[in-house]
């Protein structure tokens, strides 16, 4: 009786608990999404920012944002693979193994902002990189690496043994086993982990302020030459991303129409992130239900 | 009466006489240590060519080890000791190409375990990766392979599905197909029917039953019926040692060591 009393007012408990959490979130999504998508335009996305007169869009900051996200995934992508596939497949329990281990996990442990310093420090600084899309996508891969390893790691691991045996019992090395075998069923997981990074270095500020930078010059959407200085693919160039724009405002905008403009790329990038999240969801489950299910 | 209770040197083993039987493996003092562990004590058989023997005993006896060193799936795990003459050679030493190796002695697990491909791939999958590409020749192997796992007639027009789609006892036939698609030599098969159902258990009898025409096989089975059903031959372990090694019908009706005989009766432990 008394334990069937306990279990109910824990359930109970829990429920709340779980209720108010949707509760929050889903005043705190509506409250940005109502303030901020009433601004939300074509010309609004499109358009340069403005400094000091209103009207101003978030073009430049949304492709930069963009353009970061996917030379960050360009590196971070093929040395987590390899760590991913080393750490699950390979590494032997030793004292290389346990550092690699332990450098991942501190690496994924760091404040974003410290990330951002040591980017700052080392490859704008010392390297005289500049603020530049080069040092923010470096920066942006020693946020994203840990998290990327060990979702590589993790899928890779959930594949039964048994399939390991399979492939060798064939004949197969164990590399062509794990490239052919393990790897395509590893896949739904590893892309739901690529898609959910995104959306956090989307998302992300902190590490770029002072690597990227919190300019956004003025480019030149008709000249893709990379080595043009104002050449949107310019590596060379600081730009300003969606993320440091809203803090940027929030901090130090003079724009009349500041407040306007926050909660309209606040909004935009709520939507974007929100879309990474429920795509992951979707590709994953897809994905695999090609692989294994009825076709 | 603990299980310890056995002599392990009251031990009856068949050797085969030569001139009379074609053997198409054998063990020579095979031991298998997982860390410290012992956990396989001087494993010492021989395997006709062309007949089913099966290795009967209680869970934890060291069946799984004993075949599993067979084509060297324990390399990684346990260190084994001792010979395995496969074809003049022994294969346990380090100068073997295990992958090579494992493509004449195949294996069938446990548990039924299809890649995530669809059937066809299934079979081709290692076809392919040792190089073959002709087409036709691929789409010959997966029409004979199949036939002889007798799932031909139930997936023939569904090749392209997903072998996940399959029912238990057809995913452990097509892991069978796969197996023979490589044209191995012997079949090693760890408990292939223990995780299905009666009618599926049986095909897969009837199936082996058949096989044995053109490849040896070796077979581990906690099922007494069995391994009496479809094995020629029948190695009873206990506790890491193998006790008695005969022909099936003496192993069931007239064992010579009391181990054997109080398991098959029923009185062990
Ligand atoms: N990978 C392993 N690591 C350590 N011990 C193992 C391993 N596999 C099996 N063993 C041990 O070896 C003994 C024999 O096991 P196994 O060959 O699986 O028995 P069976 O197949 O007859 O049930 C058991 O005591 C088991 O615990
Ligand atoms: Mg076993």
């Amino acid at each position: 009786m008394k334990t069937k009393f306990q279990n109910n007012v824990a359930i109970a408990v829990i429920r709340v608990i779980a209720v108010l959490v949707v509760l929050i979130l889903a005043f705190l999504l509506g409250d940005i999404l109502i303030s901020g998508v009433p601004h939300i335009s074509w010309h609004f996305l499109t358009a340069p920012s403005q400094a000091f007169t209103s009207g101003g869009g978030i073009g430049v900051q949304l492709f930069n944002s963009i353009y970061l996200l996917l030379l960050t995934l360009i590196i971070s992508f093929p040395i987590s693979l390899g760590a991913g596939i080393f750490l699950s497949e390979y590494a032997p329990k030793n004292i290389f193994t346990a550092t690699v281990r332990m450098a991942i996990e501190v690496l994924s442990s760091l404040p974003s902002v410290v990330v951002g310093l040591f980017g700052f420090l080392l490859f704008v600084v010392q390297l005289d990189m500049g603020f530049s899309i080069l040092s923010g996508a470096i920066a942006l891969t020693f946020f994203n690496l840990p998290l990327l390893t060990r979702n590589i790691e993790e899928s890779l691991r959930a594949v039964p043994d048994l399939q390991r045996e399979a492939g060798l019992s064939l004949g197969l090395s164990k590399w062509r086993t794990v490239i052919k075998v393990i790897l395509p069923e590893a896949l739904p997981g590893i892309i739901t982990g690529v898609v959910l990074g995104a959306g956090r270095v989307f998302g992300e500020a902190a590490a770029l302020i002072y690597t990227a930078g919190q300019s956004a010059t003025n480019i030149d959407f008709g000249n893709w030459n990379p080595f043009n200085a104002t050449s949107p693919l310019n590596l060379m160039r600081p730009a300003e991303t969606l993320a440091v724009h809203i803090w940027k405002i929030n901090s130090e905008g003079v724009m009349p129409d500041a407040a306007a403009v926050s909660a309209g790329s606040s909004a935009v990038l709520i939507i974007a992130v929100l879309i990474f999240n429920f795509s992951a969801r979707v590709i994953g489950n897809q994905l695999y239900r090609k692989l294994t299910a009825t076709k | 009466m603990g299980i310890n209770k056995y002599d392990f040197n009251e031990k009856n083993i068949l050797k085969f006489d030569s001139n009379e039987h074609e053997l198409a493996i054998a063990t020579k003092n095979l031991q298998v240590f997982y860390g410290d562990k012992h956990a396989l004590f001087d494993g010492d058989l021989e395997f006709e060519r062309y007949k089913i023997t099966s290795l009967i005993g209680a869970s934890g006896s060291g069946k799984s080890t004993y075949l599993r060193s067979l084509n060297r799936m324990n390399d990684n795990v346990a260190r084994v000791e001792g010979e395995i003459q496969y074809r003049g050679l022994n294969v346990n030493s380090k100068k073997i190409n295990v992958y090579e190796m494992r493509k004449h002695i195949g294996m069938v697990f446990q548990r039924p375990n299809p890649f995530s491909k669809s059937i066809r791939e299934n079979i081709t999958f290692a076809l392919k990766e040792q190089g073959l590409k002709n087409k036709k020749k691929l789409e010959e192997v997966v029409e004979s392979s199949l036939k002889d796992a007798a799932l031909w007639d139930e997936v023939k027009d569904d090749l392209k599905k997903s072998a996940w789609s399959l029912s238990g006892g057809q995913q452990q036939r097509l892991c069978i197909a796969r197996t023979i698609a490589m044209k191995p030599d012997i079949l090693l098969l760890d408990e292939p029917a223990s995780a299905l159902d009666p009618i599926s258990t049986s095909k897969i009898e009837e199936t082996l039953v058949e096989l044995k025409k053109r490849y040896t096989i070796i077979i581990v089975t906690h099922n007494m019926q069995q391994a009496s059903r479809i094995s020629d031959y029948t190695a009873f372990f206990h506790l890491g040692h193998i006790l008695e090694y005969d022909k099936t019908k003496h192993i069931f009706t007239t064992p010579k060591v009391t181990a054997t005989n109080d398991y098959i009766s029923g009185n062990f432990g």
